[in-house]
């Protein structure tokens, strides 16, 4: 059998996947036409390239992957003509090729409508990796923009130029509102408010009439008489199917673009199939991945005699639009008449959430979720699967308001066919099976599955059927460190200290199995210096220990590192400003006041590092442990020292906890801060612990965050004295160090704790574990143990010499490190 | 397969004292213009030599990675974005499409540890042919 592609894109890719697995060996020959210069690569992910993917990056699979499967593939080399007569095609390079079977998996373009100027210098479409190295290359000198188009593409191609530095950026929008084919309308405005504060300039019912500039674009027209200067245009305005070849060759296409289909993916003619995007079904373009994967399926299981037929596809889903959830899933726009409709919007926060259930209440038939689609998957399944829906509809998108366990509908409500990862098509029953036939994690489902693997947005529900499964087979869940140990963290813990066990190779003979890897080294290395505060690089526990936490820096760029002294509450003298300033002088360090109130020195070469430290230790610094999942920053706000709204003196309270607890080993990097007044400057609701002054004293709050899911912190006491706010924050920290999972910051630990604040306010202040006078005990023989690990290493030349990176000729740096200038100081080389 | 003679012509460089490199950890060895990461996976007692570049982002880092085993096979993760890398091939355990390490014999005689380079090639090279 002889079955030759045209097109090399994410659907051609899927089908040759799909047949090599089939097919046995040597039963076929498979030979592939694309028309870009590399091989198929991952244009749902497109964006990426301009956070620092590669085109190397984004590819489907490596370049060898064709040949080691006997696949000829030839890139940039267009298919010209098909001959039905001859079942032959003719390349552009001029190659004839016969087949048996002739698939057509030619994608779409970008539509560009016929407005005067588009041809201009600095107009764009957004469709392949040479479009985006084009805007790449002009960006550098545009300064604004603008994107037509207000759909899915066209707002991923303006956060595409937010990101390239072209932050005046407009999106031009000819219906009256963004989006108008996913979502309704108060999503459409909810969305749009949310796009407009991240800097967003949305125009609505505008038509382009004409693009100005002699050469270059200077400028845009709109029909209703008002223009605006732009100096870069991306258009957006929608997808062409590529049917050209199948038109030219006499195959049926659809009247406004696209290759006429039957439920096997057959054209008008038998022996040629069209999958994808250039496919026209049932008079309808399927513009995504998951529907095209599954028309490559039909194709491969119609070649192999069996019986499969394409039976449309559900077009719901779900985005991440510029740092925001869009998704919409089944029919979004019932008619209200059809359906009842529940809505929550929050105009605040920016979310809103519709869902439309069937009159009888029984079922869910659709909805929006805009700003908040945590919900999505299992909305998804409930509507596809026909789930029927608990007495108070409501709750599956609200919640349960009446203090119960919510009353949502779970993975185990759903039936065993329904389809989990939809780009796959990957079953809840075969999740099961496989995690029954032993895959019990979730890297192995994704091996031998293959849900997840691609878009990757049905991986929390993967996970809570794999939870599930092992549920109801009767295992005890626990959340494993790694193959070496079966214990959890928390597990580990107790048993590390009930043992007295101080190096990582005696936990593994005593508790694990094995070598060790990556994973559990630092996990146990962390344990370790939480228990007992010893100086993390002796005792062979140096070569466990993370990284950064070897070499007490952090490794950056290039490979050099960076210096951090401690600067307790951010207060510094001039004499000790000048010695920082003369060392990064010396030594030739980037230099930068951190979001933490202190300086970071940049650019050290790792042999250069104990004599750096050596120079700040002797006027009086010590290790800022930025290296460290340990106590960061304490920030502190000027306070009643000189503020005059101060109500206690909040930088003497910062520097006295940062002193408390500095070094301070634990699961995640802990943060505080401690604010004078109310007005909250120092920002202590998003710390791990935060302290505000009162009028009668302290308040205590726990498990704020910054970082990527911000998170304000809760109050747990109030009107403290400073004595018993420390021992409130000992029992707080050394209660989350002993139970919190490896990586998780005090935010994540709290919103996961059964019971949450209530349970730990109880835990802390009416000591209802009786544990508090050992919480105290442990953290008191921490502080007394603290010593500077630096200064330790100064002092030790044979731990200095692992600061060396030749071992065979320990003067000599890395040659390979480059740097370039920027505002006279320098800075890493570009990867 | 011509070329299998010259397998055998390998060239021992002494790199260093065994007491030099740290228990189950590694380090960067300086060999003619390469840099060579050596590992002493002590708790096996076994050695290991590879390129020191990460093939990921082209970092000289891999001697200062954390070494460990996959279902017994010992490998390294890069401290950068922790790819793992088998020390036994080089192959990329944790991306199929991450480019492999090459890899170099290691011998040691009392407290002396040589690495093996192949004159003119390098074994990834010859096992190509
Ligand atoms: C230097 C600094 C940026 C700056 O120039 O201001 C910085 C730099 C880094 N941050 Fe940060 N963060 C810095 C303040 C912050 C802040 C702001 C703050 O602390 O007030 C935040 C948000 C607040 C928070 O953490 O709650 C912050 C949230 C993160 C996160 C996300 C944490 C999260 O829970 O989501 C990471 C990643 C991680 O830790 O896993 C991170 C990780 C990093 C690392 C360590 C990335 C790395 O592994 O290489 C950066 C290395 C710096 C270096 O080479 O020395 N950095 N980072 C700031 C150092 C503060 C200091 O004096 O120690
Ligand atoms: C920026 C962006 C973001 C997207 N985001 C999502 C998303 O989040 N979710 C989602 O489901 N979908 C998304 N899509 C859509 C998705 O990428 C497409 O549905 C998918 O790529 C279609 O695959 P295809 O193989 O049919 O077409 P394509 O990937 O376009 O591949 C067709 C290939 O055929 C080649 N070709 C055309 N004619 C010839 C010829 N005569 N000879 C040889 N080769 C030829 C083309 O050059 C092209 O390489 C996005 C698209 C873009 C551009
Ligand atoms: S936000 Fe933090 S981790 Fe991210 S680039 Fe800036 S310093 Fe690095
Ligand atoms: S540079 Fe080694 S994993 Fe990225």
């Amino acid at each position: 059998m002889k079955v030759v592609v045209i097109g090399n894109g994410m659907v051609g890719y899927k089908f040759c996947e799909k047949l090599v697995a089939k097919f046995e060996p040597g039963t076929y020959s498979l030979m592939v036409f694309g028309e870009e210069p590399r091989p198929a690569y991952d244009r749902v992910h497109l964006s990426e390239f301009f956070s620092g993917k590669s085109a190397d990056d984004l590819l489907m699979a490596p370049a060898n992957w064709y040949a080691d499967n006997n696949i000829i593939l030839h890139t940039g080399d267009p298919v010209k003509e098909i001959n039905r007569e001859k079942k032959a095609i003719l390349s552009h390079k001029g190659l004839t090729v016969e087949y048996d079977y002739l698939v057509l998996a030619t994608g779409s373009a970008a539509f560009v409508p016929p407005i005067p100027g588009v041809d201009k210098k600095g107009v764009f479409l957004y469709r392949t990796i040479e479009d985006l190295e084009m805007m790449t290359a002009h960006a550098s000198k545009a300064k604004r923009g603008a994107v037509i188009g207000g759909g899915l593409l066209g707002l991923e191609a303006a956060k595409a130029m937010i990101d390239l530095g072209v932050t005046d950026t407009h999106v031009i929008e000819f219906a009256p509102r963004l989006m108008p084919r996913q979502i309704d309308d108060s999503g459409s405005k909810i969305l749009q408010s949310k796009l407009e504060t991240l800097g967003l300039t949305i125009f609505t019912n505008k038509n382009t009439s004409c693009i100005t500039g002699d050469e270059s674009i200077t400028g845009m027209q709109f029909s209703d008489g008002t223009s605006i200067d732009v100096d870069m245009l991306v258009i957006s305005a929608g997808i062409k199917p590529r049917d050209e070849l199948a038109k030219a060759a006499g195959l049926e296409t659809g009247p406004r673009g696209g290759i006429v289909v039957n439920e096997k993916m057959q054209t008008t003619d038998e022996t040629i199939f069209a999958i994808g995007e250039c496919a026209l079904f049932n008079g309808m373009i399927y513009g995504l991945v998951a529907p095209g994967y599954e028309m490559a399926d039909v194709v491969v299981a119609t070649l192999s005699a069996a019986e499969k037929a394409f039976a449309g596809f559900d077009m719901s889903t779900k985005l991440k639009l510029i740092g925001v959830d869009v998704a919409s899933f089944g029919d979004p726009f019932v008619p209200a008449a059809d359906c009842r409709t529940v809505v929550f919007e929050d105009t605040m926060k920016g979310v809103y959430k519709r869902i439309n259930i069937s009159t009888d209440g029984k079922y869910l038939l659709g909805g929006v979720l805009i700003g908040d689609a945590a919900a999505y998957n299992m909305l998804l399944q409930t509507t596809k699967n026909k789930v029927a829906l608990p007495e108070n509809p409501e709750d599956i998108l609200l919640g349960s308001r009446g203090g119960d366990a919510p009353q949502g509908v779970g993975v185990a409500g759903l039936p065993a066919d329904a389809v989990i990862c939809s780009c796959e098509g990957i079953t809840k029953g075969a999740i099961c099976s496989a995690v029954e036939a032993g895959n019990e994690t979730f890297d192995s489902i994704k091996k031998c599955t293959k849900a997840a693997t691609c878009c990757g947005g049905c991986a929390p529900m993967v996970k809570d059927i794999i939870t599930y499964t092992l549920k109801s087979q009767g295992k005890y869940i626990r959340n494993v460190v790694c193959e070496h140990f079966n214990y959890s963290r928390q597990e580990l813990y107790d048993l590390i200290k009930i043992k007295k066990i101080k190096s990582y190779d005696d936990v593994l003979d005593e508790l694990g199995h094995g070598d060790g890897c990556e994973v559990c080294k630092p996990v146990v290395a962390s344990i370790l210096a939480s228990l007992w505060n010893e100086m993390i690089l002796v005792k062979g526990n140096d070569t466990a220990q993370d990284s950064n936490d070897r070499y007490l820096a952090n490794i950056q760029k290039g490979g050099t590192y960076s210096v951090v002294p401690r600067i307790p509450g951010g207060e510094i003298t001039p004499e000790k400003l000048i010695v920082i300033g003369e060392v990064a002088k010396k030594y030739n360090l980037y230099t930068k006041v951190t979001g933490g109130q202190r300086i970071d020195l940049f650019g050290a070469h790792v042999s250069d590092l104990p004599a750096i430290w050596e120079e700040l230790i002797a006027a009086g610094f010590e290790s800022g442990h930025a290296y460290g999942k340990a106590l960061r920053t304490v920030k502190s706000c000027v306070g009643s020292t000189w503020c005059r709204f101060g109500l206690h003196d909040s930088v003497s309270f910062a520097i006295q906890i940062e002193e408390r607890y500095r070094g301070l080993r634990a699961p995640h990097k802990i943060k505080s801060a401690v604010s004078g007044c109310i007005r909250e400057c120092a920002e202590a609701q998003s710390k791990d612990f935060g302290i505000i002054a009162t009028e009668r004293g302290w308040n205590l709050y726990v498990g704020g965050n910054g970082g990527s899911k911000p998170q304000h912190a809760i109050l747990l006491a109030a009107d403290l004295d400073s004595e018993t706010c420390i021992k409130y924050i000992d029992r707080f920290l050394m209660f989350y160090i002993k139970t919190a999972d490896p990586l998780t910051r005090t935010a994540t630990w709290l919103n996961k704790l059964e019971g949450g604040m209530d349970y730990l306010r109880n835990v802390v202040i009416n000591d209802s574990l009786g544990i508090n006078a050992e919480l105290e005990a442990e953290m008191q023989s921490l502080v007394d143990n603290y010593k500077c690990e630096w200064k330790e290493v100064v002092d030790n030349p044979e731990l200095r010499k692992r600061f060396n990176h030749f071992v065979n000729a320990p003067e000599e740096k890395d040659p390979s490190i480059q740097f370039e200038m920027m505002r006279d100081q320098k800075k890493a080389a570009g990867w | 397969m011509s070329s299998t003679t010259t397998l055998t012509e390998v060239h021992w460089f002494f790199a260093c004292k065994t007491d030099d490199v740290p228990l189950n950890g590694g380090v960067c060895v300086k060999y003619k213009e390469e840099q060579i990461a050596l590992f002493h996976f002590s708790r096996r007692e076994e050695w290991y030599a590879t390129q020191n570049m990460c093939p990921h982002k082209h970092q000289m880092a891999l001697s200062r990675g954390m070494i460990g085993t996959q279902n017994g096979e010992p490998k390294v993760a890069c401290p950068f974005h922790k790819k793992t890398f088998s020390l036994e091939d080089g192959r990329c355990l944790s991306d199929e499409a991450e480019c492999s390490l090459k890899t170099y014999p290691v011998k040691i005689e009392e407290d002396r540890v040589y690495i093996g380079f192949y004159g003119g090639f390098d074994k990834l090279s010859l096992t190509n042919i």
